[in-house]
C-alpha cells in the first residue's frame, strides 16, 4: 500500500526521469525535506536537482520564477505551508501576474508544494494555507486527499504551464513515523505508470440521496467517517472530494446539490477566508429551487490553532461533528 | 568615523570634469548618445502625453538617469536576460524594445510590447529578452537570479541583468536575492541606479550602513561604484561585470550614482530635497556632458543629427500609439 507522500514522490520522481528540466528547491531536502517528498531522491538525481537552499523562501520562490520563465521546471518543496507567507508577494504577485502583465508573452511553470493543516505544532505551523491562496487569479491549487490523486496531481502540476500549488494534508502522509488519519483512502495502491487528474475537476467520494457534503484534504476522510455512521441511522450523504480549490469545481456540487436538496461544507481553516463560502455562494445561486434546508458550513475556529492534542482535537472538524451538522440539516436533530 | 557617502562629495571633484572618449570607438559613443537622446526625449514627451490625457495611470519618469541604463544596457546582448524597475522606460528602450511599443504600451493599446496589459510599470518585451518590468521593489532581485540559474543550466554563456533603485536594497526579498547568486555563483549583473531617494527618503535615513557598495560586499558580490551620470564610466563597469559573470565568476554588482531630475511620479514635485541639490545635480545632467564630449571630439553634427533623429523618432512612437486600438484583453 502507498502513502500520499510516497504517491506524490512518485508523481515527482517520474517527471524528473521524464524531464532533465524538472528539478527540485527546498529547505533540507537532500535529507527528504520536512515530510520526506524527497527521500531517497538525492542519490538518483544529484545535488543540482535536489537543490537545498538557505532558509529564505522569498528567495528561493523568486529564484525559481527566473528559473521557470527562464525554460526549467522547478518544483518547491516547503517545509511547512505556513512559510508560504514569507514568499507572499513572489506566489501572488509575481508567479501568478508576469503572465497576465506580459500579455501572454512568457510561461511560469512552477509547482509549489506546502505541507498544510493543523497536527499538533502549534499555531504557527498549522494554518490551513491553501485558505489564503485558492482565491489568487492565476494560480492552480490542488488539495489530494488519497494517493492515487496525489500522484496524478502532482504529475499534472509539473506538466501545467501555469504555477500549481499543492497543499497536501500533515496527517494524511504518513511519513516514518508521522500519524497517519485512519480512515480508507488515506493509502491505496497507485498505478506504476504516469498518469494526469485533470485540473478543476471533483470527485463523488461517496454516492447518497439525501445530503451533499463538500470537503477537501483530511475533512474528506472524516466527512467519509461521519457517512459510514449516518448510513446506520437511515441517512445516505454524499461526499464530494473537492481535489482542487482553484479553478473550483461547483458544477458537481450544484448538480449533486439538485438531487440532495442539502447541502454541509466541511473544511478545517477558519470560517471567513474558507474556499465554503464560494461553494455555499454557488449552491445559492444555481440550486436555490432546490434547497429543502439551508446551507451549513462546519469549519475550523476564528482562532489560531491550539498545540495542545485535546484543545487541537477541540476545534478541527471531527466525524462526530460533522455527522452533528447533518443531522441537524436532516431536521432529525 | 562614518564615511561621507554622498554622491555629492565622491563626485565634486568631476563636476564639470569632461567625459572622456579615449576608450570607446567614436560609433559607440554616439550610439550611447543616440540612445540617451531618445530616452530623455521619450520621457519629456511622455510627461506631456500624461498630461493631456493620452495616457492612463501613472508614469515614473527617468529623465537624468539616461545613463545607467543606457552604459549597462550596452554591455549586455539582446539574447541576455534584463529585468526592470517601475522606473522602467529608459531600461525598455536601452535593451531595445521600440519606442513605438513603448509608447503604445503606455497609451494601453493592443500593439503595446505587452499588448496594453502591463502600461508603464510593466513594460517589457520577450522578443528582446526583456521581461515585463517587476514594480514591487526588491522582488525582481531573486527572479533575475533565476533567470541566470536557467541561463547557466543551457548551453552557451547567457547571463541576467537586473536593473533597481537603492530602494530596493533595503527590502527583504533583495537580501535573500543576493544571498543565493552569490552562494550559487549565478550569472547576474545587478545594476543600481542609486539616485539617493526612495520616494522622499535620503539614502543616510534608508540604512545605519549607507554605503551600497559596504552592503554588498557583505554578500560576497564583487561591487564597482561609479558616476551614473557618467555614460562611459557606467559602460565600462558593466563591461567588466558582464565579462565577469559571463566567465562563469559569479554576480557582480555596479552601483551607478545618478540622480532623478524630476519627482517620484508624475504628481511629486520633490520639494523635499534641497535646492542646492538639485541644481548641483542638473549641472550634472548626463545627456549634456556626454553632448559636450562630443562636440569636443568634433561629432557635432553627428550629434545634431541624433537629436533630431530622437524627436522624429518620438513623434512617430507618439502617432503610432495614438492611430493604435485599444488593448482586446484578450492572452492566448
Amino acid at each position: 500500500m502507498t502513502t500520499i507522500i510516497e504517491a506524490l514522490r512518485q508523481g515527482l520522481t517520474e517527471a524528473m526521469v521524464a524531464d532533465p528540466r524538472v528539478f527540485v528547491m527546498g529547505e533540507d531536502i537532500r535529507i527528504g525535506g520536512s515530510f520526506h517528498l524527497t527521500l531517497g531522491l538525492l542519490d538518483q538525481f544529484g545535488p543540482e536537482r535536489i537543490r537545498d537552499t538557505p532558509v529564505a523562501e522569498a528567495g528561493f520562490v523568486g529564484l525559481a520564477i527566473g528559473a521557470a520563465i527562464g525554460g526549467l521546471r522547478p518544483v518547491v518543496d516547503f517545509q511547512y505551508g505556513d512559510f508560504l507567507l514569507l514568499a507572499a508577494d513572489q506566489v501572488m504577485q509575481q508567479a501568478t501576474k508576469l503572465r497576465f502583465m506580459s500579455g501572454g508573452q512568457l510561461h511560469v511553470p512552477l509547482v509549489l508544494h506546502a505541507p498544510t493543516g493543523a497536527s499538533g505544532r502549534g499555531a504557527q505551523h498549522a494554518n490551513s494555507i491553501e485558505n489564503f491562496f485558492y482565491g489568487i487569479p492565476g494560480l492552480i491549487v490542488g488539495v489530494p486527499s488519497t494517493p492515487y490523486d496525489a500522484k496524478g496531481m502532482m504529475t499534472a502540476a509539473i506538466h501545467a504551464e501555469t504555477p500549481v500549488l499543492i497543499c497536501s494534508h500533515k496527517h494524511l502522509y504518513g511519513s516514518k513515523g508521522r500519524r497517519l488519519e485512519a480512515g480508507p483512502g488515506a493509502t491505496g495502491e497507485v498505478p506504476t505508470e504516469p498518469y494526469e487528474i485533470p485540473v478543476g475537476k471533483a470527485v463523488v467520494r461517496r454516492s447518497g440521496r439525501d445530503v451533499t457534503i463538500v470537503s477537501a484534504l483530511l475533512m474528506v476522510h472524516r466527512s467519509l467517517q461521519a457517512a459510514v455512521v449516518l448510513a446506520d441511522e437511515g441517512i445516505e450523504a454524499e461526499v464530494i472530494d473537492l481535489r482542487w480549490l482553484s479553478p473550483l469545481d461547483t458544477e458537481t456540487v450544484v448538480e449533486s446539490v439538485r438531487r440532495t436538496g442539502r447541502l454541509l461544507v466541511v473544511e478545517e481553516g477558519p470560517p471567513r477566508n474558507g474556499w465554503g463560502g464560494a461553494i455555499a455562494a454557488a449552491a445559492a445561486d444555481q440550486a436555490l429551487g432546490a434547497l429543502d434546508a439551508p446551507i451549513r458550513r462546519l469549519t475550523g475556529p476564528d482562532t489560531p490553532i491550539p498545540f495542545a492534542p485535546h484543545l487541537e482535537a477541540a476545534v478541527v472538524p471531527t466525524p462526530e461533528r460533522i455527522a452533528a451538522e447533518v443531522r441537524r440539516l436532516m431536521g432529525a436533530d | 568615523m562614518q564615511a561621507d557617502v554622498s554622491p555629492a562629495a565622491e563626485l565634486d571633484r568631476d563636476l564639470d570634469a569632461p567625459l572622456d572618449l579615449s576608450s570607446i570607438a567614436p560609433a559607440l559613443a554616439m550610439s550611447l548618445y543616440a540612445r540617451m537622446r531618445l530616452i530623455r526625449e521619450f520621457e519629456q514627451r511622455v510627461n506631456k502625453l500624461f498630461l493631456q490625457g493620452k495616457i492612463p495611470g501613472t508614469i515614473h519618469l527617468s529623465h537624468g538617469q539616461e545613463a545607467c541604463a543606457v552604459g549597462a544596457s550596452a554591455a549586455i546582448r539582446t539574447t541576455d536576460w534584463a529585468t526592470f524597475t517601475h522606473r522602467g522606460h529608459g531600461q525598455a528602450l536601452a535593451k531595445g524594445i521600440s519606442a513605438r511599443a513603448l509608447m503604445a504600451e503606455l497609451f494601453a493599446r493592443e500593439t503595446g510590447c505587452c499588448r496594453g496589459m502591463g502600461g508603464s510599470l510593466h513594460v517589457g518585451d520577450m522578443k528582446v529578452c526583456g521581461l515585463p518590468a517587476i514594480s514591487i521593489v526588491g522582488a525582481s532581485i531573486p527572479i533575475a537570479a533565476g533567470l541566470a540559474y536557467a541561463a547557466r543550466a543551457e548551453e552557451g554563456d547567457r547571463i541576467a541583468l537586473c536593473f533597481t533603485g537603492d530602494g530596493a536594497l533595503t527590502e527583504g526579498d533583495s537580501h535573500e536575492g543576493y544571498n543565493l547568486a552569490a552562494l550559487w555563483h549565478l550569472p547576474v549583473v545587478y545594476v543600481c541606479e542609486n539616485n539617493l531617494y526612495s520616494i522622499s527618503t535620503r539614502v543616510e535615513r534608508q540604512a545605519a550602513v549607507p554605503s551600497v557598495a559596504t552592503r554588498m560586499e557583505a554578500y560576497g558580490i564583487p561591487v564597482e561604484t561609479v558616476d551614473g551620470n557618467d555614460v562611459t564610466a557606467v559602460y565600462a563597469a558593466a563591461t567588466r561585470a558582464v565579462a565577469a559573470a559571463r566567465a562563469g565568476d559569479g554576480p557582480r554588482f555596479v552601483e551607478c550614482l545618478t540622480y532623478r531630475q524630476g519627482g517620484h511620479k508624475r504628481d511629486d514635485p520633490a520639494t523635499y530635497r534641497p535646492r542646492v541639490e538639485v541644481e548641483m545635480w542638473l549641472a550634472r545632467d548626463p545627456v549634456v556632458r556626454m553632448r559636450r564630449a562630443l562636440d569636443a571630439a568634433g561629432l557635432t553634427a553627428d550629434a545634431d543629427a541624433a537629436d533630431a533623429s530622437a524627436v522624429v523618432a518620438i513623434d512617430d512612437a507618439a502617432a503610432f500609439a495614438d492611430a493604435s486600438p485599444l488593448a482586446s484583453g484578450v492572452i492566448e
